[in-house]
C-alpha cells in the first residue's frame, strides 16, 4: 500500500516530523494543566469568577483553530515569534483551557458536601481540606479533562503545520498543495494513529492517579 | 459542658431573613448524652452546627466548658470536638486507619502512637483492627461505615461528641445493633454529647435528656420519661404520640421492674403432689421449677394431678428468656406472643435471677404517669 511505502521511505523524516508533533502536544500540555488546574480550582472558591472564566473558556473554544493561528500571528509578531512553534502552542494552550478548567471545576465541585462538612467540623483548614479530600476524590475528572485536551489537541497541532510549525500536519499541508494522495493519507493516519495512542496512554494514567478507594467505590457503585 | 444562651440564627438579611433558631437556652452538663429532637428544619441540626461553628450565630452565646466559642480559635474548637455525621462522610480516598487518623493526624501525633490509638479504637467499634485496618470505606458495609465514623469523631479522645444523625442511614436492624453498641460504649467513656436525631424512638433509647425542637424554638428539655409522661404542651404530646404510653415500655428495663424472689419458686426434685399442694395453698396460677440456679420451666395444676414423680419431669419449658437489659415493650410483646404473664430474667450464664410479670409493667407504667418525680 501507498501509504506503508512513503512512511519507508521517508522513515528519518517521518520520526522528525512525529517528534515534533510531540512536542508541541506535550509542552502546550504540560502549560495548560500548570494554567487551567489552578484556575480551576481557584474559581470553585469564588464564584462570581467561575462563571466569567468558563464562559471566556468556552469563546476561545469556538474560534476556528486556523483563525485562531491568524490572529496569533500579528499580536506575537509584536515579539518577532509570528510564525512557527511559539504561536501553534499558545494556540494550544488557549483551547486546552476549556476541558481541563472545566473538568477541574466540576470535580471538585462535586465532592459531595457531606464530605467537605466532615472535613471542615474535624478541623481542617481550606489548605487541607483541598489537598485531603477535594483534589484526591477529583483526580480522575481532572485527568479525564487533561485526556480530551491532549487528544483534541493532536488534531489541531496538525494544522499548526500552516503557520510554519511543523509536526505530521506538515504532510496534510503539502500533500493538498501538490497534490499527492499518498502523502496526505500518511500524514493523516500517522495524527490519528498518536491521538489513539495517547488516548490509550492517558487512560493508563487515569487509572494510575485515581486512589485505591476511589476505583473500589466505583466499581461497587456499579 | 455546653451550654447555649439564648441562641438565634438569622439567615439572611432584611425582608429575605428566616429566623432559624430563636432564643435557645440549654445546658448539656458533662457526660450527658442529649439528643436534639424535632422535624425537619425545626433548628436541630442548626444548632449542632453552631456549636462548632460551622453555622455563625446571629445572638446569644455557646459556652463550651465555660469559653464562649466565638472566641476560640475555630480550628482549634473543632479538633477538640468529634465530629460524626450521617451519609457515611468518610473519605473514600483514605483507608479505614486513615480516615480515623485524621484529627490525631492534623494534630500532629507521632505514626507509632497514631497507629495504637487507630488499632485500639477499631477493637472499641468491634472491627478487627487486622481485618479492617487498611481496607477502604467502599468495601464495608453502612453499618461498618458508620462504626468507622464513630471511631473517627473519638480519635483524638474528644470530651465532646457531635452526632448530626449518625445512625440515620442504616437499615432498622443494623441500626438497633449499633445504638446498643453505642449505648455501652457511652458507658464507659462517659462523653458530653449532643446528638441530633427525627426520630423519637432512638431519641428515647439514647438520651439521658431530649431537646424537642420546633420552628427554631426549644419546645421542652427533659428527660425522655418526663417528655412521654408530662408533655409541656399538646404539641409536644401531638410529637411523642399518642402511643407515649407505649413508648414508655421503651424506656422501662426489666431490671425496674423484676421481682427476684417471686413466692412460686419450686425445685425440680419436689414431688408432683407437694407441689400441687403449694400452688393451691397460696393461690398461685403455676410454679416456676428451678434446678441448680437455672429455670427449667414451670408448672400448672393440670400438669400435676394424679402425678408422683419430681416435677422436673413434668415441666413445661419457657421458649424464651429475657435478660436485665430487655425493655419493657419487648417483654410485653413477648408475653402476648408466647400467651405467657410471667416470664424469667436470666443473667449471662444463665441462671435464675428473677421473673417479670404483666401486672408489674402495667403498675410501674401508671406510675411513671402519676408521680412527678423523674423515672429513669
Amino acid at each position: 500500500m501507498g501509504v506503508w511505502h512513503f512512511v519507508e521511505k521517508n522513515l528519518q523524516q517521518v520520526l522528525f516530523l512525529t517528534w515534533e508533533h510531540i512536542f508541541m502536544v506535550a509542552l502546550s500540555l504540560i502549560i495548560a494543566t500548570a494554567i487551567g488546574v489552578p484556575l480551576g480550582i481557584l474559581i470553585t472558591k469564588k464564584v462570581n469568577l467561575a462563571k466569567r472564566v468558563i464562559n471566556s473558556a468556552n469563546i476561545i473554544m469556538t474560534v476556528p483553530s486556523i483563525a485562531l493561528f491568524g490572529l496569533m500571528m500579528p499580536i506575537l509578531a509584536l515579539v518577532g515569534q509570528g510564525l512557527g512553534k511559539v504561536p501553534a502552542i499558545v494556540a494550544l494552550v488557549l483551547y486546552s483551557q476549556l476541558p481541563i478548567i472545566r473538568n477541574t471545576y466540576v470535580a471538585i465541585k462535586n465532592v459531595p458536601p457531606s464530605l467537605r462538612d466532615a472535613g471542615k467540623g474535624m478541623g481542617m483548614n481550606k489548605w487541607e481540606l483541598l489537598k485531603e479530600v477535594e483534589i484526591p476524590i477529583a483526580v480522575p475528572v481532572i485527568i479525564a479533562g487533561l485526556r480530551t485536551a491532549a487528544v483534541m489537541n493532536i488534531g489541531i497541532a496538525a494544522i499548526a503545520a500552516y503557520i510554519g510549525a511543523g509536526g505530521l500536519g506538515v504532510y496534510i499541508q503539502q500533500g493538498i498543495d501538490r497534490v499527492y494522495p499518498e502523502m496526505i493519507i500518511s500524514g493523516a493516519v500517522l495524527v490519528s494513529l498518536f491521538a489513539i495512542l495517547v488516548d490509550g496512554l492517558m487512560a493508563g494514567v487515569e487509572h494510575l492517579l485515581t486512589p485505591k478507594g476511589i476505583q473500589l467505590q466505583k466499581r461497587s457503585a456499579q | 459542658m455546653i451550654s447555649y444562651e439564648h441562641l438565634t440564627k438569622i439567615y439572611g438579611e432584611g425582608e429575605d431573613a428566616v429566623t432559624a433558631l430563636e432564643d435557645v437556652t440549654f445546658t448539656i452538663e458533662k457526660g450527658e448524652t442529649v439528643i436534639f429532637l424535632g422535624p425537619s428544619g425545626c433548628g436541630k441540626t442548626t444548632t449542632l452546627r453552631c456549636t462548632n461553628r460551622l453555622e455563625s450565630i446571629t445572638r446569644g452565646k455557646i459556652l463550651v466548658s465555660g469559653q464562649n466559642v466565638m472566641d476560640m480559635d475555630v480550628i482549634t474548637l473543632r479538633r477538640q470536638m468529634g465530629y460524626v455525621i450521617q451519609d457515611i462522610g468518610l473519605f473514600p480516598n483514605k483507608t479505614i486507619a486513615e480516615n480515623i487518623a485524621v484529627v490525631p493526624k492534623l494534630m500532629g501525633w507521632d505514626a507509632k502512637k497514631i497507629a495504637a490509638r487507630v488499632d485500639e479504637l477499631l477493637s472499641m467499634v468491634r472491627l478487627e483492627p487486622e481485618l479492617y485496618r487498611s481496607r477502604y470505606p467502599a468495601e464495608l458495609s453502612g453499618g461498618q461505615q458508620q462504626r468507622v465514623g464513630v471511631a473517627r469523631g473519638l480519635a483524638a479522645d474528644p470530651e465532646i461528641l457531635l452526632m448530626d444523625e449518625p445512625f440515620g442511614a442504616i437499615d432498622p436492624i443494623n441500626r438497633e445493633q449499633i445504638q446498643d453498641e453505642f449505648l455501652r460504649l457511652q458507658e464507659r467513656l462517659k462523653k458530653t454529647i449532643a446528638f441530633v436525631s427525627h426520630d423519637i424512638h432512638e431519641a428515647i433509647k439514647m438520651g439521658d435528656k431530649i431537646a424537642l425542637f420546633t420552628n427554631g424554638r426549644l419546645l421542652q428539655y427533659d428527660t425522655p420519661a418526663m417528655l412521654l409522661t408530662h408533655p409541656k404542651n399538646k404539641y409536644v404530646a401531638d410529637f411523642v404520640g399518642a402511643d407515649r404510653a407505649l413508648k414508655v415500655l421503651g424506656i422501662v428495663l426489666a431490671k425496674d421492674i423484676i421481682n427476684p424472689r417471686p413466692r412460686n419458686l419450686v425445685k425440680g426434685e419436689d414431688s408432683a403432689e407437694d407441689v400441687l399442694k403449694l400452688i393451691e395453698e397460696k393461690e398461685l396460677r403455676h410454679a416456676i421449677v428451678i434446678e441448680r440456679g437455672k429455670p427449667l420451666g414451670y408448672v400448672r395444676p393440670q400438669n400435676l394431678s394424679y402425678e408422683q414423680g419430681p416435677v422436673k419431669d413434668l415441666v413445661e419449658k419457657y421458649p424464651m428468656y429475657i435478660s436485665n437489659r430487655t425493655p419493657a415493650r419487648d417483654i410485653l410483646s413477648y408475653m402476648l406472643m408466647l400467651d405467657l404473664l410471667t416470664l424469667c430474667v436470666v443473667d449471662d450464664n444463665g441462671d435464675f435471677i428473677g421473673t417479670v410479670t404483666y401486672n408489674d409493667i402495667q403498675k410501674k407504667v401508671k406510675e411513671s404517669y402519676t408521680s412527678d418525680v423523674e423515672t429513669d
